[in-house]
């Protein structure tokens, strides 16, 4: 069963021995494609429903004020106005972690930034709601804002939480949300036994997420008192939890379809208070209510990349080996706890994890401050610190004298390991990833080699399969899948899986058609509906094809037995010798002596009733046990490594992108179609975020909320890029398979400004790589990063680990 | 983004009528609109609301290209930026004009903004092109229902930018246009048509139409066009020059004109490099010597992409390089 962990590569048996695949690995077209080409998917926005109204939201033009009084009364008296929302009205707060809750749908006593939703209104339509936002009026008590770290650090003004809404040890001094240290190891005999120690100081630029789609929600209370909220989530089942938890309903009475998300990337992973609020207000008019964001609102939503200033100290040897790493980060938190602890440990879980890093200390604080609230984005949390480490690296290497490739290979991490903190690796793809991109890329011939304005630069990462625990504490699956048999030979997948455009319910299509050896068209999908569906935790984290295709592997696999006993009696062939693939049931010696996958189904219905099953995946049990060791583990790390090659104009600090080559340890691709599709969109978006993208502000308020001025890539901008597809077989894997939607990013960001520094010599140590800062490098003038000084707590305790690693 | 707010749409058939029709209204009713692209997004944002909008597009004889490298040409103002981007006369007389057209935007925007509509875009701010939700968070500003200016607090003015593509080049062929207004028509040359503030950019009446452009003969004045953004397409100029020199058989400068965009609310002709260029052969050190002076009129501010240091050292360096491309396009 791939559902149990394997510790050593022997016996790992992810497929069917010697049994073809007839589905997997093939470059399939989605099961949405059509649909989506021709404008038939509904999205959120889409659905309207009779008598419906239309909600608009009322936000704080202060990025920091006292809420003195709401007046809605003028509000009410307009004509086509059904009904005005305050935040009194739902005094229930709410957050993604259990340790934060600290959002309310509206806010009640304080805005805490420029957007925070105040009050709401639905009408009749949406003009009337927009202009009925005018007439509520809202006294504020304007409080001095908080805008940078520092300011949240300086403890000079009103901190913009109390923290009666946080929860966690070291939750929440002043405008510290949290503040962490873990040490692993010795770290000044490591720094003793080094040649060459080193301390360089970064920035990583906040930026957003940009789905194409802005959030939508339409909510409708039954006459039954029963609620449902269609909505582009990419958690329906956290949007479950928190819509029964603020509305006080049994949660049986609460249901949640995730709409198909035009794009999410982490954006649509909170639940969110737009979606509280026309549920709300459905309830209060007893009409549908619908909501959609602007594109403004949704820079407002946010929860993206957060702004970090990081610190490191390595010790190296002659060699190129790591003795020690000290890591501290900074995180620009925004105004709400969001996912914020868990991003917070990220920037310091996955160092260890590409390279050979024998002691290892990290500590890092978030701040909140005045501004949207961060959250995860795309290789969560572990984007900064890789950009941080990737350049680090390169100074370290150069300083020894050594190729920054050689660096590399020789102290990628063992696999079937475990490292200094505690996680366990499995397979390890990352040296073929660097060999193939350093040969495609010609790597050794170009570095340091090329003409003057030219230059290439590499880099390499990890990312997680999953997050290894659930966002809050239980011991439940992590994904369901149920499996219904029609006699017509098609079968029903329900999962609460949510397709966020990513492919994921092709995935599933693909595993349960592999399974019992059906056409891909005869499997029909239902997912991310918590009536009808098993539960699943959602899009995040890269967990969605491990942890579901482990699910339908479970599901199908207790049903195939109830079919092949009916066609080894029907067609007089032992069972061991019956294969399924492409509608048929046939004898693997003769493939002649067959039957339909139908023929089976009606036979078997007839022997055991209605035919149904259900699979179920929990991620294995991680070694670690001191306090932080949540975040971080996964099943397994999937790994990349990026090799491109740029032109910088040396007047103008222009970067041109020539050519891109990133390979991807993927375990082993479902659909190499959808897999090449996620490395592409993982470029385009790391390009985006290293050469333009930044969330800034001035005067408090967002300076450029619209897709105009939020510069992002377009398609003119985009490079020719090679994607190379590594597959290592992963035990853990269905058939093998590892993450591919979100490590491809990271290795392009510090590749981008590793080449910089080849093609002109200047570090540019802050993202975005912009033309204006390469200028000033050139010019001598641009300010090195500082960070802050901290009173770091002490390190927490790290008990021994966990002997048996099984769950 | 709000939808648009509601208005009623007019059809003249004639620019006299559109003319008339617009001067029937007090100045905040009415408005002229052509392919919309700039002035749609604007209303969206309530930085203009007209109850009526006075529709371009049913004028007739406002569109085409007429005329020869001899004579001069004219074209249409209705005609779109994509006929312009793609006529055969000036790719081959007057490239820098099709170079120009197909710099702005995006296809899909080239398809419907116009020509005329180009030439009077309003001037840009980024805290002004924010939705109505946003200006009010900031209090407003000088230019729509607001008393100061965010960019420069002590100015008297609006600095929003000037931010035309093609308005540069037509100025730098000493074009002219012709303003039809209710009571006939005037030709002014391109140049006269801007003001330097961000408010009353433009000179014209506002219910005067510009209906065409004119440019004269070639008479061997060889012009180009180069345009700074970040990204290589949609982006309006956050800089852009406009070179174009004419010169004696033995290659001496006897006329030349050098034109920013994107650093002021108006277009600024860099005329003390022009002089320093008159009289000389475009050598390099020519060239270094124009371009360094060039740049001092470009007041660029803190209210578009990139910081104003850097968008003023480019000035420099994107004279510069228009000047070698004169240089090089010797015949
Ligand atoms: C995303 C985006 C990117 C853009 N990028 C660029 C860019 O890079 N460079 C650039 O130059 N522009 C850019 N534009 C602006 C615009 O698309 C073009 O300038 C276009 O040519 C405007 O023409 P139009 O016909 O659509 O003008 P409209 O929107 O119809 O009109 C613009 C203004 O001119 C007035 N007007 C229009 N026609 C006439 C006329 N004949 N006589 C008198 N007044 C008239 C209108 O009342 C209005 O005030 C961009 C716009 C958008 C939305
Ligand atoms: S330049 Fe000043 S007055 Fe003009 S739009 Fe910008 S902020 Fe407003």
């Amino acid at each position: 069963m791939p559902t149990k962990t394997d510790t050593k590569p022997e016996g790992s048996t992810p497929t069917r021995e010697a049994e073809p695949l007839s589905i997997i690995g093939k470059p399939l077209m989605k099961v949405d494609a059509m649909a989506k080409v021709v404008g038939e998917t509904m999205f959120a926005d889409d659905l309207a429903l009779p008598r419906m109204l239309f909600c608009k939201i009322k936000r704080s033009p202060h990025p920091h004020a006292r809420i003195v009084k709401v007046d809605t009364s003028k509000a009410e008296a307009l004509p086509g106005v059904v009904a005005v929302l305050v935040g009194a009205e739902l005094p229930i707060p709410f957050g993604i972690l259990p340790v934060s809750q600290d959002e309310h749908a509206l806010s009640i006593d304080k805005a805490r930034f420029v957007g925070d939703p105040v009050a709401a209104v639905a009408a009749v339509d949406e003009e009337t709601a927009e202009a009925a936002l005018e007439h509520i009026d809202v006294d504020y008590e304007v409080l001095q804002s908080i805008m940078t770290i520092e300011e949240a650090l300086a403890k000079d003004s009103e901190p913009i939480h109390t923290g009666e809404l946080h929860r966690g040890e070291g939750s929440v001094n002043g405008n510290v949300h949290k503040a962490v240290s873990l040490e692993f190891g010795d770290l000044e005999e490591g720094f003793a036994e080094a040649d060459v120690v080193r301390e360089d100081t970064f920035f990583f630029q906040g930026n957003t997420h940009l789905p194409m789609e802005q959030h939508s929600a339409l909510a409708s209370c039954g006459a039954d008192g029963k609620m449902t909220l269609w909505s582009s989530t990419q958690t329906p089942h956290y949007v479950h939890r928190a819509m029964a938890k603020v509305l006080e309903m049994p949660p049986s009475m609460v249901r949640v379809i995730a709409c198909p998300n035009g794009g999410g990337f982490g954006g649509k992973s909170d639940p969110f208070n737009h979606e509280i609020v026309v549920a709300k207000l459905a309830q209060k008019t007893r009409r549908p209510v619908k909501v959609t964001l602007t594109r403004e609102e949704v820079f407002y939503c946010h929860r993206g990349r957060h702004p970090v200033k990081m610190w490191v100290k390595s010790g190296i040897k002659k060699d190129g080996s790591i003795t020690a790493m000290h890591f501290r980060s900074f995180l620009d938190g925004g105004a709400f706890g969001s996912y914020g602890i868990a991003s917070l440990y990220y920037t310091g879980a996955l160092q260890t994890v590409t390279y050979k890093i024998p002691r290892y200390k990290f500590e890092g604080l978030r701040v909140f401050t005045n501004k949207p609230p961060c959250g995860p984005k795309r290789g969560h949390g572990t984007v900064q610190p890789r950009f941080a480490i990737e350049c680090h690296l390169d100074k370290l290497a150069e300083q020894i004298k050594k190729s920054p490739l050689d660096v590399r290979l020789d102290k990628v991490i063992e696999p079937f390991s475990i490292t200094a903190n505690q996680l366990r690796v499995r397979t390890v793809g990352l040296k073929e990833c660097l060999e193939r991109v350093a040969e495609r890329s010609e790597f050794r011939n170009k570095h340091g080699k090329l003409p003057k304005g030219r230059g290439i630069g590499l880099a390499s990462s990890s990312y997680l399969t999953g997050a290894g625990l659930p966002i809050y504490w239980n011991k439940l699956p992590h994904s369901g899948v149920q499996l219904q048999l029609d006699r017509g030979g098609g079968v029903t997948a329900f999962c609460g899986s949510t397709d966020i455009g990513q492919g994921s319910d092709s995935v599933l299509a693909y595993v349960v058609a592999e399974e019992l050896g059906v056409e891909v068209q005869d499997v029909h999908v239902v997912t991310a509906d918590t009536h009808l569906t098993p539960v699943d935790l959602g899009s995040y984290s890269s967990r969605v094809t491990l942890m579901t295709g482990n699910a339908a592997i479970e599901a199908a696999r207790r049903l195939k037995p109830l079919l092949l006993d009916q066609a080894a009696e029907k067609l007089q062939v032992p069972v061991e010798r019956l294969a399924m693939a492409h509608r048929k049931i046939f004898d693997r010696d003769h493939p002649d002596v067959s039957m339909e996958f139908a023929e089976a189904v009606v036979l078997a219905e007839a022997r055991h009733g209605t035919l149904g099953s259900t699979g179920s995946y929990t991620p294995p049990r991680s070694p670690g046990r001191y306090k932080g060791a949540g975040v971080g583990p996964s099943a397994t790390y999937s790994f990349s490594a990026c090799a491109l090659e740029l032109e910088v104009d040396p007047e103008t600090g222009m970067v041109t992108i020539h050519k891109i080559w990133i390979a991807h340890d993927v375990g082993k691709s479902i659909n190499p179609l959808l897999a090449i599709g996620q490395i592409e969109g993982s470029v385009y978006m790391g390009l985006g975020e290293v050469l333009m993208e930044e969330q800034v502000f001035r005067k408090g308020v967002h300076k450029i909320p619209s897709m105009l001025d939020y510069k992002s890539p377009t398609f003119v901008d985009m490079p020719p890029v090679e994607s190379i597809l590594i597959e290592t077989l992963d035990p853990q894997g269905p058939y093998g398979a590892k993450e591919c939607g979100q490590g491809p990013l990271l290795p392009v960001i510090p590749a981008v400004a590793i080449a910089v520094y080849d093609a002109l010599g200047v570090r540019i140590d802050e993202s975005p790589v912009t033309p204006d800062k390469i200028v000033s490098a050139l010019e001598g003038r641009l300010r090195a990063v500082t960070v802050p000084e901290y009173d770091w707590p002490p390190p927490v305790d790290v008990p021994p680990m966990r002997e048996e690693s099984s769950s | 983004m709000m939808r648009l707010p509601p208005f009623r749409y007019l059809a003249p058939k004639s620019a006299q009528e559109a003319a008339k029709m617009l001067a029937d209204h007090a100045a905040d009713e009415a408005m002229p609109v052509a392919g919309g692209t700039d002035l749609y997004p604007n209303m969206k944002r309530r930085q203009f609301t007209p109850r009526v909008l006075v529709g371009l597009s049913r004028v007739e004889n406002s569109r085409g290209v007429s005329g020869s490298s001899n004579d001069g040409i004219t074209i249409g103002g209705m005609t779109t930026l994509t006929r312009v981007e793609q006529n055969e006369l000036l790719q081959t007389h007057y490239p820098a004009i099709t170079t120009a057209a197909a710099l702005v935007s995006a296809p899909v925007l080239r398809n419907m903004g116009t020509l005329g509509g180009n030439l009077c875009i309003d001037t840009r701010c980024n805290y002004y092109n924010q939705s109505y939700e946003w200006r009010k968070s900031i209090n407003f500003c000088m230019k729509k229902d607001g008393e100061i200016c965010w960019v420069a607090p002590s100015s008297k003015r609006c600095w929003a930018v000037s931010s035309s593509d093609t308005a540069p080049v037509f100025i730098a062929l000493d074009a002219e246009c012709t303003l039809v207004g209710p009571d006939g028509e005037r030709r002014v040359p391109v140049k006269s048509l801007y003001e330097h503030d961000g408010i009353d950019f433009l000179k014209k009446k506002r219910e005067e139409i510009l209906t065409e452009i004119h440019v004269p003969k070639v008479n061997g004045r060889r012009a180009t066009y180069l345009k700074l953004r970040r990204r290589d397409s949609i982006d309006f100029p956050i800089l852009g020059v406009a070179a174009a020199i004419e010169t004696a058989k033995d290659g001496t400068v006897e006329k030349a004109r050098i034109v920013l965009t994107a650093v002021e609310s108006a277009p600024v002709e860099a005329d003390k490099a022009e002089a320093v260029l008159v009289g000389k052969k475009l050598t390099e050190d020519a060239i270094e010597e124009a371009a360094s002076i060039a740049y001092r009129p470009a007041k660029p501010l803190d209210n578009t992409d990139l910081t104003n240091a850097y968008r003023k050292k480019m000035a420099r360096v994107y004279v510069a390089r228009a000047l070698r491309e004169l240089m090089r396009a010797e015949p």
